[in-house]
């Protein structure tokens, strides 16, 4: 099409279906609020009705609350709300970023990895584990908790910001270059953390597994004003981009002449999507497949318009990532999933399905 | 590692978790950390446990309860579900964000460092009495009578001490070798070995030319780790083994992992046994049986 060698996506989904646009939104932030309550309510660690009344009655300063719900509100206000809720937000973040890549790359396998995220957010991240408090000295003190995740979220960044600048001639990003430059800056971060692996000793090489899966367990209120700002809010400003996308699919130069920015549009869609996808895996760990798989499912249903994909990502992203979580600290108990290994199990066979039902067809 | 200001003494745990009062001692504790488990069950407090961690394996009985999960990587609201009124974490229990989330919920939550060394298991057994509160003074001497009357006999060893290498696993190919500040190292140092890895600190895969040069006499491992690379031969077969002393003359020493390396109730029975097997013709007094080193 544009001698990319890149797959178009155009016409592989099927088209769009017409119910109403107010229906569809209404059904899906229904179905969102719906998994929501199911995160929040269900769980390992059971809560009784009359705990989560008090608790909410506390909560807007209509009663103090009385001591044998103690337990209920720590679980609820402590453990659950901000896990449910930052798991909503990086359920959003990634699906419209992998939305927005495979929009890009005109590409359906497309995902944020390919630019750089995961790979340069794991080599911060591995820095960070195993250099620690021996090369970040003071700023480790400072920043305790948050150096692994302010480590990550520059990386990933970083990374990505590498890779456009190297696709970049003239003011012009080559949509092509930015896919080989990213699969080199891939392998040179993938290099890096294996030699920073090979100096770990065995503690840190569990702790870097373990974070390669992906937890929401560590989830507290001080990251949720993080998440909406570095997560959250990129995936919105992504929405904006659907129009540009959907003149991409015909191809840059046909873009151009339907007098779409196509250079802006490429690099906002690149940058607000290495943020959110950053910051997400800086919050959480590498969570697999869920930028992959929703974009599918929601071109699937609903065809591949963009300013229906985005969205629709956004929500199903959102519900899916809450219930995973679910799942995550449900399915083990008392222990619990690392909820990459929950979102690759059901991720992975589905995205197999989607290519055995698509045949051979190129 | 678990911040500073999280390191609690005990006392001071004692004051901040309201419900470790006189009147109302733990009664729905989870110990994380396979040391600490033991001491709890060596104060014969072992029916208040819940649940513990994947490394928690001694005593049987601590081995048929819950698992929450390995010790770094703790589940919040599984943790939470069972309700515990006591939450014995080891130093190197983790992940950071999930301990600062238990807190948060304030759960009653203690940490007791995993120390190694001469001191270690006794400390251990105060400091989680104190949390318990129960009364030390009956294990913690019987734990250092036990760890003192190696201390003599192994002081009357002549000649140089065994270069005794620890490796931690076979598995991938370069074995995984303890230098400095592991209990391993401490443990070898207990038994009268020396332990001829100077230059780091932790566990690092090594090299054939690096083990050549080291030369040691003796292969200390985990049982496990010696049935996982296929048994002696399979392991003495492993190119960076081959090349030691230790190889050409076959001594392999495989012992049990936690009870080598948790230096827990049962360490000066560990180090008895090390010693027994690095020093053939040394004399050293049996230790009597306690409660906490009976095998079930």
């Amino acid at each position: 099409m544009d001698g990319s060698g890149l797959r178009p996506l155009a016409g592989a989904a099927p088209p769009a279906t017409r119910i109403g646009g107010g229906r569809l939104a209404a059904l899906g932030l229904g179905g969102l609020v719906l998994a929501l309550l199911a995160g929040a309510l269900l769980g390992p660690a059971g809560v009784s009705a009359a705990g989560l009344l008090a608790t909410l009655a506390e909560a807007l300063g209509l009663a103090p609350l009385p001591e044998q719900h103690a337990r209920d509100a720590a679980v609820l206000g402590v453990v659950r709300a901000p896990r449910v809720l930052l798991a909503a937000m990086l359920g959003a973040g990634l699906a419209v970023a992998g939305a927005a890549m495979q929009g890009l790359f005109r590409n359906p396998l497309a995902d944020p990895g390919l630019i750089g995220v995961s790979a340069g957010a794991a080599l911060a991240a591995v820095a960070a584990t195993v250099l620690g408090p021996g090369l970040f000295g003071a700023a480790a003190g400072l920043l305790g908790l948050w150096l692994l995740p302010v480590a990550a979220f520059a990386g990933g960044l970083g990374a990505t910001l590498l890779i456009a600048r190297l696709a970049t001639r003239q003011g012009v990003t080559g949509v092509a270059t930015l896919l080989l430059a990213g699969i080199a800056v891939n392998a040179l971060c993938g290099a890096l953390t294996g030699l920073l692996v090979f100096a770990a000793d065995d503690r840190q090489v569990r702790d870097i597994t373990f974070w390669t899966l992906g937890s929401l367990g560590g989830a507290r209120w001080p990251q949720l004003p993080v998440a909406a700002l570095l997560v959250l809010l990129p995936a919105l400003a992504l929405l904006a981009l659907a129009r540009p996308l959907n003149a991409l699919v015909l191809g840059e130069r046909e873009a151009f002449h339907l007098g779409i920015r196509v250079e802006a549009a490429k690099r906002w869609a690149v940058l607000l999507s290495a943020v959110a996808v950053s910051a997400g895996v800086a919050l959480a760990g590498l969570v697999g497949f869920v930028g992959l798989v929703v974009p599918h499912l929601v071109r699937l249903a609903l065809g591949a318009d963009h300013r229906i994909v985005l969205p629709g990502s956004a929500i199903l992203g959102a519900a899916l990532m809450v219930l995973a979580d679910l799942a995550a600290r449900s399915l083990a108990v008392p222990a619990e999933l690392p909820v990459g290994v929950v979102t690759a199990l059901v991720g992975a066979p589905f995205f197999l399905g989607l290519l055995h039902r698509r045949g051979a067809a190129p | 590692m678990i911040p500073r200001r999280l390191l609690l003494p005990a006392a001071a745990a004692l004051a901040a978790a309201p419900r470790l009062t006189r009147a109302g001692l733990p009664r729905r504790i989870i110990s994380i950390g396979g040391a600490l488990t033991e001491t709890v069950f060596a104060l014969g407090a072992g029916d208040r446990v819940v649940a513990v961690d994947s490394t928690s394996r001694h005593p049987a009985p601590a081995a048929a309860l819950p698992r929450v999960g390995y010790m770094r990587a703790l589940p919040t609201e599984g943790i939470v579900s069972l309700a515990p009124d006591l939450l014995l974490l080891s130093g190197d229990a983790g992940p950071r964000e999930v301990v600062a989330v238990l807190r948060a919920a304030r759960l009653p939550l203690v940490v007791v460092e995993d120390g190694a060394g001469p001191g270690a298991p006794a400390a251990k057994a105060r400091a989680v009495a104190r949390t318990l509160g129960l009364d030390s003074t009956a294990l913690a001497a019987a734990l250092e009578e036990d760890w003192v009357a190696l201390d003599a006999p192994l002081a009357r060893r002549a000649g140089r001490p065994p270069r005794v290498l620890f490796v931690l696993s076979l598995a991938r190919g370069a074995p995984l070798v303890s230098g400095r500040g592991t209990h391993a190292d401490a443990m070898i140092a207990a038994a009268g070995g020396e332990n001829p890895v100077h230059s780091y600190e932790g566990f690092r895969p090594l090299s054939a030319e690096a083990a050549a040069s080291l030369a040691p006499d003796v292969i200390l491992l985990m049982d496990h780790a010696l049935r996982e690379a296929g048994g002696l031969d399979a392991a003495l077969r492993v190119p960076a083994l081959a090349v030691t002393p230790a190889a050409a003359a076959r001594r392999v020493i495989a012992m049990d992992g936690p009870y080598l390396l948790n230096f827990g109730p049962r360490a000066a029975h560990a180090r008895r046994d090390l010693a027994r097997a690095l020093h053939p013709g040394l004399y050293l007094p049996s230790l009597p049986e306690r409660p906490w080193t009976a095998a079930a």
